[in-house]
């Protein structure tokens, strides 16, 4: 009778996470196996076709290479500026919590916004950082419209997106640390380098593997602002894997293609997860 | 006499219907060119209830082309379809493989109404002889001039370039450095983000090419003369430089040209009445320059109506689309937008004559239609679209020489296209 009354306290959250999570990978994954049906052609089992176009097709390359470059670009740099703008917000300083604001706004604002303020940073001539480096002399720059240096302008923006939103969980962390370390620290004469590197940082290591979790995810699930900057282009110089997804389910049609796609990029961020929670954790030092 | 008419059309609504019955429509409609367009829609659709207090018509803005086709055939496969839809008259092919769509010949539209609009603008919409899209929001590619910046340079303000090598010519004149000598404005701007296959079919056109064939299933991206179309275009950029090398933004090139950094634009006739109202400077409109010939794509929207629907409702959306494509109604939304107005006898309604006569520049985009060439469409029209974006924007970034990029996206188009000879 117990086991009923358990079951049927789980049931709510059990039949979400089934009908919007479970049964459309399972069905994504069965998908895949199958060639995309239309009105006239109707959709038949192909077995692994689907993959092994996947492996013949140079874009998915691409932008799996992309996506690499873009996680590297984004996620320890956010991180990294994260820790130091929580370690600055959480000390004693005139308009504190005006400035934790400040650099909160960012997540705030909605990636498609974000997205269409920063087309006007980088727009060549009109655009605000052509307008402030033509103060140095410097000359116009098509920042989007070349493959070299528009992955750096995502990478740059998607870091501001970022940053703020990491910092809370750190913020939250050192407040939660005992001041007692501190003041241990300093009748030890420690200095605060070696005070952070020992004690602090070694203590924010859980909230760092939880941060460092999200940003791999996020690297892999920012996709919105591709669409108002640049579609991906120029030839693809800037397509991640989702963005891809998207335009092989829903420009090309091609659901199969797509479900292909999005089974890998499943798999990816499952063994990412496994990664992080197997090796890291156990370095990760909880009280 | 158009007021008759409309009332005739709604008397045949009312007697379709079943008494008191109320019909009701819903539409997603694209927008992808400057100003508040949503609020003309609304009006429109307004005025129509008023005329037929019987239907109710919601208009659903639905973002750009590609949403606007991603809502609508999204609702179609919940159960919940639209009537009908403004969507890309290049979705075609899509939507027949889809079996979402009705021909107009086959629900009582007639002949004479079908025959009235630009023939140029119903290529896109029609297969196999029969009507699928009635021209709406339709387009070409103009040319915009800054006048200012023409005198500026010492040439002539009233006179546009007329041909490829006039355009380069004038361009490097128009080419301004300022003391530091930095570039501040750029001889021409062609954008090649958002729409660069639709660009690129200008230049091909102009070269004497067109990129399909009428049943969608052939290209001809690997012809001589379209491979140098694709030269000249990288051209502009690496040779002439006269155009930022690299790809130039679709969205954010109207500010250049308003903001006076490019003295010449290529872009949508829609742009039009957005560039009237924030240019400070006097600006001239012409055809595009010729190579060959003159030449542009049409583009835009066109209507659709889907299968899904009653009898009664394809009466009712038939009505809708006939009202909303009158002449009077075509006048008021081609002043509103700058778009081609669909039909000669929209030029005669005394409203857009009026308006003509006082902005010359809005008959520019209808004198090209008899350049004019169909969109790009074929089947799988995302995919061979893809290929032959990813081609251009890979010759003017310099990624790979024009004959090569363009003969990779022929070999994949042919690929895509071979199942449906």
């Amino acid at each position: 009778m117990r086991h009923v009354y358990g079951w049927l306290l789980l049931t709510p959250a059990a039949i979400l996470l089934v009908a919007f999570t479970h049964y459309p990978a399972v069905a994504t994954l069965a998908e895949s196996f199958f060639s995309t049906g239309t009105a006239v052609r109707p959709s038949r089992f192909v077995g692994l076709g689907n993959y092994a176009a996947l492996l013949g097709d140079p874009i998915f390359t691409q932008v799996l290479l992309n996506n690499f470059w873009f996680a590297l670009g984004t996620i320890p740099t956010s991180i990294a500026l994260a820790m130091l703008m929580a370690a600055w917000v959480n000390g004693a300083l005139p308009g504190r919590a005006l400035v934790r604001l400040a650099y909160f706004t960012p997540t705030v604002l909605p990636m498609i916004a974000v997205a269409n303020l920063w087309l006007y940073f980088y727009t060549p001539q009109i655009g605000l950082l052509d307008k402030v480096t033509a103060l140095f002399g410097a000359g116009s720059h098509n920042w989007l419209g070349n493959p070299d240096t528009v992955m750096g302008c995502l990478v740059a923006m998607t870091i501001w997106k970022e940053a703020g939103f990491f910092m809370i969980f750190y913020l939250a962390a050192l407040q939660a640390l005992p001041p007692e370390l501190g003041e241990a620290a300093r009748i030890e004469g420690a200095s605060r380098w070696y005070f952070f590197r020992r004690v602090t940082f070694p203590l924010l290591m859980p909230t760092t593997l939880f941060v460092l979790v999200n940003a791999t995810i996020n690297s892999f699930k920012l996709v919105d602002h591709l669409f108002i900057l640049t579609k991906g282009g120029p030839d693809n110089a800037s397509n991640l894997l989702l963005y891809y997804i998207y335009q092989t389910a829903f420009s090309f049609f091609d659901t199969s293609y797509a479900a292909t796609l999005t089974v890998v990029l499943l798999a990816l961020l499952g063994a990412f997860a496994l990664v992080q929670f197997q090796l890291i954790e156990r370095r990760v030092h909880y009280r | 006499m158009k007021r008759l008419i409309g009332i005739a059309l709604a008397a045949l609504v009312v007697a379709a219907t079943p008494a008191l019955a109320l019909t009701e429509l819903t539409f997603y409609y694209p927008i992808a060119v400057g100003g508040p367009l949503t609020k003309v829609v609304d009006n429109l659709v307004a005025g129509f209830e008023k005329e037929h207090p019987d239907v109710r018509v919601h208009a659903i803005y639905a973002g750009n082309y590609d949403d606007a086709r991603i809502k609508a055939l999204a609702a179609l496969r919940a159960g919940q379809p639209a009537q009908m839809s403004v969507l890309f008259s290049i979705d075609l092919y899509e939507l027949l493989e889809q079996d979402a769509i009705v021909a107009f010949d086959d629900i009582g539209a007639d002949k004479t109404w079908l025959q009235s609009f630009y023939p140029a603008l119903m290529a896109n919409g029609t297969y196999k002889g029969k009507v699928y899209g009635i021209p709406f929001q339709r387009s070409t590619i103009v040319m915009y001039w800054n006048k200012d910046a023409f005198k500026e340079a010492g040439l002539d303000p009233e006179k546009a370039p007329a041909t490829w090598d006039e355009m380069a010519k004038m361009a490097a004149k128009l080419v301004k450095k300022d003391a530091g000598g930095n570039l501040a404005r750029w001889g021409v701007m062609v954008p090649s983000t958002g729409y660069a296959y639709w660009m690129f079919q200008a230049f091909a056109r102009e070269n004497g090419q067109d990129l399909m064939n009428r049943d969608g299933n052939q290209t001809n991206f690997a012809n001589p003369e379209v491979i140098s179309a694709l030269q000249y275009w990288r051209d502009l950029g690496a040779k002439y430089k006269v155009m930022p090398e690299g790809t130039v933004e679709w969205g954010t090139l109207r500010q250049n040209f308003t903001e006076g950094k490019t003295a010449i634009m290529w872009h949508t006739t829609g742009n039009l009445t957005a560039v009237k109202e924030s240019a400070k400077f006097p600006f001239g409109v012409a055809m595009l320059p010729a190579s060959k010939q003159r030449g542009s794509p049409t583009g835009g929207g066109n209507w659709y109506i889907f299968k899904k629907s009653t009898p009664a409702e394809r009466k009712a959306a038939l009505a809708f689309i006939q009202w909303i494509t009158s002449p009077e109604r075509t006048a008021e939304w081609s002043i509103a937008t700058g778009y081609v107005a669909t039909r000669a006898d929209a030029y005669e309604t005394p409203k857009l004559k009026e308006y003509v006569t006082g902005f010359p520049q809005a008959a520019v985009a209808r004198d090209q239609l008899k350049f004019a060439t169909p969109e790009l469409s074929t089947f799988q029209t995302g995919r061979v679209r893809k290929a032959l974006d990813d081609a251009i924007q890979a010759a003017l970034t310099g990624g790979k020489a024009p004959a090569e990029a363009l003969k990779a996206a022929q070999q994949e188009a042919e690929r895509l296209l071979k199942p449906y000879r």
